[in-house]
Order: structure tokens, then C-alpha cells, then sequence
């Protein structure tokens, strides 16, 4: 793996973020490059959400500073972010449960102006997932679990943004449909769509990504190429499963 | 966490004709909305009228002149008519109830106001009209119309404010507070306007100017077989006004993208706002849809009393709060459906307590018999009429 090049698109510098008393983020900085896929890893409750939430301004850092395609977007409000070319596909799916299929795909497109175009997306989330197609006047919340996480990604796919953060996205789904989302990462990727991911599946994210964190309590405590993560002893035993 | 499981083999699709035809905009739209409420009012109306004879012939006759079965046979249109166009009223205020709650799980019981509002301004507009002397040959059509649109344009502002000044800084604060802070809004709200119409009119109930109205209140006469009927026009406006809302309403909200994101907005504020929803813009745009149609109620609610004052909000405003609690809270088609229930209870009750006048059942009883029969529904059915789960309420 060479050294990172592109432009830097997304930056957070020595970011600290609480949920009252608890200090979930401390002083963590970042950046992804254009074009890159770059992956999160770390165990439970290491703050990858939290990292993403603050990124995409769900929740504000106490201190530090996000910085995306060169303007200062700390404190800014998420639709505003969004707005800007960023999609936040957050943890659990967060499917519209009283929505239909269709409709909730709908929302997925809420910046889109031109009927046209999202009905080109429309065909393209058919393709990928058959069965949605099928269940377009399905309410949501009555869709399976890995259904849900299909609509989730269906409904991103809609967004089309310039930068992706997905946090977990192979969550519940059986491994063929793992394959699947992964394949949809990198042919995103390949069209130009810069993302970050953070994963439970270390194995496939060190895969498909170039660069990685390494996320523990809150602080990152390894930064390499993905290849080297994957090598590297120590993340092999937290994350990879290696006694 | 859901089993994984999901494998998909690539099936055939089909969608059946009904289905089809379903989801059609003629079904959606016009058939469907419009069904639903016939059906209602068919079926509360059969129920309604099979407990009144019951009662009728149960009860011991209050005298020996009216024999009461007979006596309701002759009044039972007038009753349903009246109790209908009640109905509406009540389901347009519930609305504006279950809309914020919706999407901010919160009652807004400042709503009352925002109807006695649209009151004000409904008899406001009606003098200036009379005032500058063309009220009386104005057509009635466009005279309504004008002085309900008015209304709403201006309680859906009021509310819109309400919600910016009042509301949005509390966001975040415990449940109660801004709840507490809806109950002092009514009482200034109240005050402001009463000050105002003293100042403005030297009068506490402002009458509407009875002569030049009287073609709105003076009853519509004929038979049915040989029932005399009598039906104000006003509530002939009330239906045909409610029922072009309510139709525009039921295509907002499921029809249009702006109403899809209302219902995405109230079903995950967060996921909205990553979708690039400007969740903010989306509540205020609740508010001011929920405040407009309270306002034509009022409006109209004035119109057919011939009266308003600072107060009127205060009773059609429970009710029509008892309404969406009834409907299922948070349930558009559950307001709309308790409001046409609460209507047809207290009409059918107004109407049948008249005649036990004189054993004094008078129908100032209504009231206590309209909330007996609601507090029994609520203990039946706590989470109301299409509720669906009555935890995390107020
Ligand atoms: N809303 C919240 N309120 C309070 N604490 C929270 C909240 N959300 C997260 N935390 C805490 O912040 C820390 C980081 O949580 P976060 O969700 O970012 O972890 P994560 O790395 O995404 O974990 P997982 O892999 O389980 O999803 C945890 O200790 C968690 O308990
Ligand atoms: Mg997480």
C-alpha cells in the first residue's frame, strides 16, 4: 500500500465528545482522503458511532473541529451537513416503520429535484435487491430484519452523496448478503463515492478499505494501511478473532 | 437482533389488480377517505339510534303526552345532520391535537386558543364586511370562504409563532415543562385577545350581526315522509368545508413528498434530519397546517353560533382534545373518527335529554353524559379508538 494521496475531503482535529458526564470521544483526529475507503475498527462501545454521529453532526464535540470539503461544519446542523454531499447510513437500520417500501426509499432522495433521476436510483436499489421490489407497498416495520438492513442501504444508495459513512451495514445479514453490501461498497467506491466505514466484520473491512483506525475507549490507538492492520499481530487477536 | 435468513431468489413479481387498484390515486384519494367517513358515520349513527330506542323504551315516559320512540323517529335527521357537522368541527380541532403529537409527542393544549382565534377573526372578518355594507349581498359561498381562509391563514401563523417562541427552546427540557408552558399560553392568549376586543369593541360576546347573517342561520325547511326537518345552512358549510379539508389533508400528508416527511419526521427526528430533512422547517409546517384547520373551525364554529368571545376554546377544545385521545393519539384518521363520535354522542344526547325536561334530564346534562360515555370507551379501550400502545403518553 502506498502512502494516501487525494485531497483530504473530511478532517476531525482533537475532537472530544461527551453524552453528559461520559467522555465517549477523547481527542481524536482523523481524515479521509477522495476517494478512499477508510475503515473504523474497534470493539463495543469503543465509539466508532459516536465518531460518525459527530461527524455528521447528530451530536456536537465539546471541543476539536470538523472539517469537510475545506469548511468548518463543527456544530452545523445534520441536514445542513447532508446538504453538502454527506450520507450517515447510522447503526440499527432506522427504517421509517410506519413507511412504506417505496416510500421510505422516497425520503432517500428527499435533496434530489428531478423525477427522472430518482427513478434511475429507484431501478438501481431493484436490481441490487429483488425482493424489495416486490414489497414496495410493505409498511417498513413489518420488513425481516436483514430486509430492513437491505431498505437501509437501498434507501442510502438513494442519497448519492460525495461521502459515505456507514456504521455497520453487514449487521443481521446472512453472509451471501454480506458479499453483496460489500460489492455495493466498492462499486460505490469505484464511481467516485468517498467512504468511511466502521465495521463489526474487521476481516472484510480491512478488505475492501486502503487506510484504518483503530478505535479503543474512546481513543485511537493505531492508525496503517489496511494491509498492515490486517497484519498487524495485535489487531489480528482483538479484532480478527486470532486466539 | 433479527436472525439473519434473508436469501433472495430472484421471483417473479406480481401485483394483483386490487392491489393495483389500491394504490391508485382515485382509491387513495377520493374513494378511500371519503368511504371510511360514510361508513363511520353509518355505522355510529345505526348504534347510536338502536341504544336511544332502547333506552326510550326502557325508561319510564317522562309524561303522558310525548310518547318518546315516536318523538325520536321525527327528530332523528335533524339529530344525525347536526351531530355530523358537530363532528367535523371536533375532528378539525383534534387534528391539530394528534398532528403535534405526532411529531413532537407533546399536547399542545394551547390549540384551543388557536381555534377561539380563528373565531375572533372569522367574526372580525364578517364586520368589516358589514361594516363596509356588503356583507349582506355578498354571496355566501365567497363570503364563507374568504372569512374562512383568513382564519386559517392567521391561527396557522399564531401557531407557527407559538411553536418558535414557546415551544422550540424547550425542546429538550423534561415533558412537563412545555406543557406547563402550553396551559400559561392559553390563559395569555385568552387575555390578550379578550383586552383586545374590549378595547377594540367594548364587548365580551361579540354577536354577529344577526340580520345581515340570516341567510347562513335561517333553518333550510322540508319533510322526510312526514317528519318536518329543519337543518341550518351553517352546518351544511360545515360539512362541505370539512370534507374538502379533510380530503386535501388525507392527500397532503400520504400524497405529497412534504407530508411523507412529516410522517418520516414524527416516526425518527434523527434519521429525518440525516436524510437532509430540515426537521425544524418540518414541525413549524405541522404547526401551521394544525392551527389552520382549528382556525376554520373556529371560523366556522362562530359562524354557526352567532357568537364568539376570548373563551370559546375552552370546551369544543377538550372535547376535541377527549377526540383525539379517543381516536388513538398521534392517528389522524383516529381524530377524525373520534371527533365524529363525540359530535353524534352529544347531539343524539342533546336531542333524547329534551324530552325528559321536566323529570329534569334537561339537556344541560349532555355534557355530563357525553364525558360518562367517553371516560367508559377510554377504560374499554385505553389507547383509543385505532391507538395502538398507551405507554410514553401524557
Ligand atoms: N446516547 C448515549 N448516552 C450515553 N452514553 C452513550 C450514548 N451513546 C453512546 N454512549 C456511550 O458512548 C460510548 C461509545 O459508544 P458508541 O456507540 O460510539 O460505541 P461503538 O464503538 O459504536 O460500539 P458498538 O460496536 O457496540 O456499536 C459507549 O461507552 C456508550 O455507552
Ligand atoms: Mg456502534
Amino acid at each position: 500500500m502506498s502512502a494516501p494521496q487525494g485531497e483530504i475531503v473530511l478532517k476531525i482535529d482533537n475532537i472530544n465528545t461527551y453524552y453528559g458526564h461520559i467522555h465517549a470521544l477523547k481527542g481524536i483526529s482523523l481524515d479521509v482522503r477522495q476517494g478512499e475507503i477508510v475503515t473504523l475498527i474497534g470493539t463495543n462501545g469503543a465509539g466508532k458511532s459516536t465518531t460518525l454521529r459527530t461527524i455528521s453532526g447528530v451530536v456536537r464535540p465539546r471541543t476539536g473541529k470538523v472539517t469537510f470539503k475545506g469548511k468548518d461544519i463543527t456544530g452545523m446542523k445534520s441536514h445542513e451537513i447532508q446538504a453538502m454531499g454527506m450520507s450517515h447510513v447510522p447503526e440499527g437500520r432506522r427504517i421509517f416503520p410506519q413507511l412504506t417500501v417505496m416510500e421510505n426509499l422516497d425520503m432517500g432522495a428527499w435533496n434530489v429535484k428531478e423525477s427522472k433521476e430518482i427513478e434511475k436510483r429507484k431501478q438501481r436499489v431493484f436490481e441490487l435487491f429483488p425482493r424489495m421490489k416486490e414489497r414496495i407497498f410493505q409498511k417498513g416495520g413489518t420488513l425481516s430484519g436483514g430486509e430492513q438492513q437491505m431498505l437501509a442501504i437501498g434507501r442510502a444508495l438513494m442519497v448519492d452523496p460525495d461521502i459515505l459513512l456507514l456504521d455497520e451495514p453487514s449487521m443481521g445479514l446472512a453472509p451471501v448478503l454480506v458479499e453483496v453490501i460489500f460489492d455495493i461498497i466498492l462499486q460505490l467506491n469505484k464511481q467516485g463515492t468517498t467512504i468511511l466505514l466502521v465495521e463489526q466484520n474487521a476481516l472484510m473491512a480491512l478488505e475492501v478499505a486502503s487506510r484504518g483506525y483503530v478505535l479503543q475507549t474512546g481513543e485511537i490507538t493505531l492508525s496503517d494501511s489496511a494491509q498492515n492492520l490486517a497484519n498487524n499481530d495485535s489487531v489480528r487477536k482483538a479484532y480478527l478473532g486470532e486466539e | 437482533m433479527n436472525a439473519p435468513g434473508v436469501i433472495t431468489e430472484p421471483q417473479p413479481v406480481k401485483i394483483s389488480a386490487l392491489m393495483q387498484f389500491r394504490q391508485s390515486w382515485f382509491y387513495r384519494f377520493i374513494l378511500f377517505p371519503l368511504g371510511q367517513i360514510l361508513l363511520f358515520i353509518l355505522g355510529a349513527t345505526v348504534v347510536l339510534t338502536i341504544a336511544v330506542y332502547l333506552i326510550a323504551y326502557i325508561l319510564p315516559p317522562p309524561n303522558s303526552r310525548v310518547f318518546v320512540p315516536d318523538a325520536i323517529g321525527r327528530q332523528l335527521a335533524s339529530w344525525i345532520i347536526n351531530g355530523v357537522s358537530i363532528g367535523f368541527l371536533y375532528a378539525m380541532i383534534a387534528l391539530g391535537y394528534t398532528m403535534v403529537y405526532g411529531v413532537l409527542k407533546f399536547i399542545n393544549f394551547a390549540h384551543a386558543e388557536i381555534f377561539m382565534v380563528g373565531g375572533i377573526v372569522g367574526y372580525e372578518v364578517t364586520m368589516r364586511l358589514n361594516e363596509a355594507g356588503i356583507l349582506a349581498d355578498m354571496n355566501p359561498a365567497l363570503m364563507v370562504t374568504f372569512m374562512v381562509l383568513t382564519a386559517m391563514l392567521i391561527s396557522g401563523t399564531l401557531a407557527v409563532i407559538v411553536e418558535r417562541v414557546a415551544y422550540r427552546p424547550l425542546r429538550r427540557a423534561p415533558r412537563l415543562v412545555p406543557l406547563i408552558t402550553a396551559i400559561g399560553l392559553s390563559f395569555i392568549l385568552q387575555d390578550v385577545v379578550r383586552a383586545t376586543m374590549q378595547i377594540t369593541r367594548a364587548q365580551f360576546d361579540l354577536v354577529y350581526p344577526t340580520k345581515n347573517i340570516a341567510v347562513y342561520t335561517t333553518p333550510i325547511r322540508f319533510t322526510i315522509g312526514e317528519n318536518p326537518v329543519s337543518v341550518r345552512p351553517t352546518f351544511v358549510l360545515i360539512i362541505i368545508a370539512a370534507i374538502i379539508m379533510l380530503v386535501a389533508l388525507n392527500y397532503f400528508v400520504n400524497g405529497t413528498k412534504w407530508g411523507r416527511a412529516i410522517r418520516a419526521v414524527s416516526q425518527d427526528q434523527t434519521m429525518s434530519g440525516l436524510l437532509g430533512v430540515n426537521v425544524n422547517q418540518l414541525i413549524a409546517l405541522t404547526f401551521f397546517i394544525g392551527g389552520a384547520l382549528g382556525g376554520a373551525a373556529g371560523a366556522l364554529f362562530g359562524l354557526n353560533t352567532g357568537s364568539v368571545n376570548a373563551y370559546m376554546g375552552v370546551t369544543p377544545g377538550l372535547k376535541a382534545f377527549i377526540a383525539a385521545v379517543l381516536g388513538g393519539i398521534g392517528n389522524l384518521t383516529g381524530a377524525l373518527l373520534g371527533g365524529l363520535t363525540i359530535g353524534l354522542i352529544e347531539s343524539y344526547l342533546n336531542g333524547f335529554l329534551f324530552f325528559y325536561d321536566s323529570i329534569g334530564l334537561g339537556f344541560r346534562w349532555t355534557d355530563v353524559f357525553v364525558f360518562l360515555v367517553l371516560i367508559l370507551m377510554l377504560l374499554f379501550r385505553p389507547s383509543g379508538i385505532l391507538g395502538e400502545k398507551v405507554d410514553e403518553k401524557v
